[in-house]
């Protein structure tokens, strides 16, 4: 049995928690959150000073070649964070691209995501016609759109890098309750393609990847949420003695910490999951997506309630991470879509 | 990290199987496939003695004393491949997980001699004394006395909640031998033969109809002055100890048996059609997650060779396996309906998913209610204040 972090793992682990906690701060998340919902110099440091951005990519294309359960610990360091980031492009477009598309495409595109040079932003849509590469649709709720340099966009029809600059491309930002992830609408109207040449696979590949991302993200925030009550619960005094000491109070801490140990499991049993394709894999990922949502949206929650007037307050950082945890729970599916294809599994489909 | 096992240890897991599946459709045949914890108990006993014979009964022991030394990962692999063959439980699981570590942990050469072959041959049944009508999750509050009379400790009060202590020959007993202590201090670990005249036996019918635990009375009860595990006043130490090898590789064992329950659920949801309705798919995906999260939990909780920090995995786990099931029961009896109301025959007695309902109640008090856990990882794992204790 070794369903524990490598030496290298552990070390990477602690290596994004200590980058994130100290540079991706409440002030700066803030400035960003009031812009364009990205902390630039905080991606620069990311992708080129600590490198990692690349953790999944292949080295011949300026990565590092390790698998998700790395690129999980950096969502989940991120996340703990609340950083304001385009990760969720990055996991989902740059593994389009690199399970759907050809060499060229590859060598053209992941270096420069991997690098921070190009900002990537991915989803589908059913709403999308193709006449050749031609492209006229429409696609909703993509995250840091308004960002973006390049889109990878596709549905089971196929799958096409998208560059911003493009003619046709027409993107409109909305005002988002996740100010840390703010979303665009991406009209296309006759816009140029470059169709990856498996567009299933690719499309397949970055909703996995996506799953897992924010699933790390989720978990990382839910123990943040905890361990940043815990300590409100240690220094807050009332009717005399410290709120931690009433059971009222311990027992609620108790239950988020239930929670998130199996978010925990769940998210590394679906990297784990990936890295090994797995039989049980698609299982594993439906089942991450569902638990660490919900639990994050429980913990975020609970933190404000815990945390009494305060918590809701704009200054104090729980609202970040409670709507940060909604946006996640209704991303990429709810949980009720992932408990039925889970149950689908099991008992057939749907009558 | 990886998922599973090695290819030595699956080779492992393997011979597990063979040995096991060659058992269960040859001699013991008969007992193949039950599930409660007392039918067919004398059949059992000669069960317990062939796992000893073939030195299958206690593999993570020393070898010296019947075991293989097995690794933890052994351990957790024969555990599994115990449920998945359908071996019926340990009767001696009491003596075998909890006295048999006991004495390797605490006793002395000649108490290991005098027990351990015993108990791993399912000679020497054991239940455990430690629960009383006052001393329930506050279990440091018991009052059963003993006094050391020349060379005999003389035993009087009462325990509760003896399971199995009416198949049992001996009884770990946690009791008050300094007179006016309180607490966890002044208790005394003492092993004491059942079969005596100052020993009786009540069993307490249980919501099942069953009467799996007992009420144990103590009147004036002898045993020689040699059966103290550790020192005098050293009863919570030992107590504690023992508490913390009722968690670890029995659980994987434990989820094959979860495991056939849930199926059994999604059996009788195809079956009634319950399996169409939408609200009933989202309860049976939760339960098919929450089993998943359970065993990779467990993966974690073994796997985990840093004892430095707390392990939140483990810690949870208790809350997290007896509320996922008592669920579970709920569950069952809203997809089977009314059927589950009744009864197959003329007696109080109920078929797997009923008697799950009724049965898993259990499962969120006994080892330390939910209650209790919460307070434990609240305390043990965030660092909460503990709870005040009233004035005794």
């Amino acid at each position: 049995m070794e369903f524990v972090f490598t030496e290298e793992q552990q070390m990477i682990r602690e290596t994004a928690k200590g980058f994130f906690v100290e540079n991706a701060t409440s002030a700066r998340t803030r400035r960003a959150m009031a812009a364009d919902g990205i902390d630039s110099d905080l991606w620069t440091g990311f992708c080129q000073d600590l490198g990692l951005a690349g953790v999944t990519v292949p080295e011949v294309y300026g990565g590092a070649g390790l698998g998700q359960v790395e690129f999980a610990l950096l969502a989940e360091a991120a996340g703990a964070q609340v950083a304001a980031l385009p990760m969720v492009g990055l996991a989902m477009a740059s593994q389009a691209i690199l399970a759907g598309g050809a060499e060229a495409q590859k060598a053209a595109w992941l270096p420069k995501l991997v690098s921070g040079s190009a900002i990537a932003a991915c989803a589908g849509s059913e709403d999308l016609s193709a006449q050749g590469d031609s492209l006229t649709g429409t696609f909703q709720f993509v995250p840091h759109g308004a960002s973006a340099d390049v889109f990878v966009l596709g549905n089971d029809a196929g799958a096409w890098i998208v560059e911003r600059s493009a003619s046709g491309v027409e993107v409109t930002p909305h005002v988002t309750m996740d100010q840390t992830r703010p979303l665009v609408t991406v009209a296309l109207n006759g816009a140029q393609g470059d169709k990856l040449s498996d567009g299933i696979a690719a499309m397949r590949a970055a909703r996995e990847a996506g799953w897992i991302c924010i699933a790390a993200e989720a978990l990382g925030g839910a123990q943040e949420a905890l361990d940043r009550t815990v300590a409100y619960a240690k220094e807050r005094v009332q009717f005399g003695r410290p709120i931690g000491s009433f059971q009222a109070y311990k027992h609620r801490l108790a239950d988020m910490m239930i929670e998130i140990e199996q978010a925990r499991s769940a998210v590394y049993w679906a990297a784990c999951a990936a890295d090994e394709q797995a039989s049980d894999l698609q299982l594993a990922l439906h089942a991450a997506k569902a638990f660490a949502a919900d639990t994050y949206a429980k913990c975020a929650g609970d933190m404000i309630q815990l945390h009494g007037g305060i918590g809701f307050t704009w200054e104090h950082d729980a609202h970040l991470f409670f709507k940060r945890a909604r946006a996640i729970q209704s991303m990429l599916g709810n949980g009720n879509w992932h408990r039925e294809q889970v149950a689908s599994m099991i008992l057939g489909e749907a009558a | 990290m990886k998922l599973g096992f090695s290819a030595t240890e699956e080779e492992f897991r393997r011979e597990c199987a063979d040995w096991l599946n060659g058992q269960m459709a040859g001699e013991f045949k008969d007992i193949k496939g039950i599930t409660t914890l007392t039918e067919k108990a004398e059949r059992r006993k000669e069960w317990e003695q062939q796992l000893a014979a073939d030195k299958w009964s206690c593999i993570g022991w020393p070898e010296e004393w019947g075991g293989r030394a097995a690794t933890l990962a052994q351990q957790v692999i024969f555990a599994e491949e115990y449920a998945r063959a359908g071996v019926p439980g340990r009767v001696n699981h009491i003596g075998v997980e909890l006295a048999g570590p006991t004495l390797l942990a605490f006793g002395t050469d000649a108490q290991k001699n005098r027990f351990l072959p015993g108990i791993a041959a399912g000679q020497t049944i054991f239940c455990q004394g430690f629960s009383e009508p006052g001393a329930g999750s506050d279990l440091a509050s018991v009052r059963t006395k003993a006094r050391l009379e020349g060379d005999e400790w003389v035993v009087n009060g009462q325990k509760i909640w003896t399971s199995l202590a009416h198949i049992s020959d001996w009884i770990f007993v946690v009791s008050r031998s300094e007179e006016g202590s309180k607490g966890p201090k002044g208790l005394t670990f003492l092993m004491m033969e059942i079969d005596q005249p100052g020993i009786e036996i009540r069993p307490i019918k249980q919501i099942n109809g069953d009467a799996e635990f007992n009420e144990t009375f103590f009147t004036d009860a002898k045993c020689p002055a040699d059966s103290l595990i550790g020192a005098v006043g050293d009863g919570w130490k030992i107590a504690m100890g023992l508490l913390a090898f009722e968690r670890g590789v029995s659980t994987l064992g434990q989820q094959m048996g979860f495991r056939n329950e849930l199926d059994e659920v999604i059996a009788a949801a195809k079956a009634t059609g319950a399996a169409k309705d939408p609200l009933i798919r989202q309860r049976i995906a939760k339960a098919e997650i929450g089993l998943q999260l359970m065993r990779y939990g467990a993966m974690r909780m073994l796997s985990n060779t840093d004892h430095s920090k707390i392990d939140g995995a483990a810690l949870t786990y208790k809350i997290q396996w007896a509320s996922w099931r008592r669920g579970l029961g709920e569950l069952a009896m809203d997809i089977i309906g009314q059927s589950g109301e009744v009864a197959d025959g003329d007696a109080y007695e109920w078929s797997v998913l009923p008697n799950l309902f009724l049965y898993s109640r259990s499962d969120t008090i006994y080892g330390g209610t939910n209650q209790i856990q919460r307070n434990l990882i609240a305390e043990r794992g965030l660092g909460m204040p503990r709870e005040p204790r009233g004035d005794v």
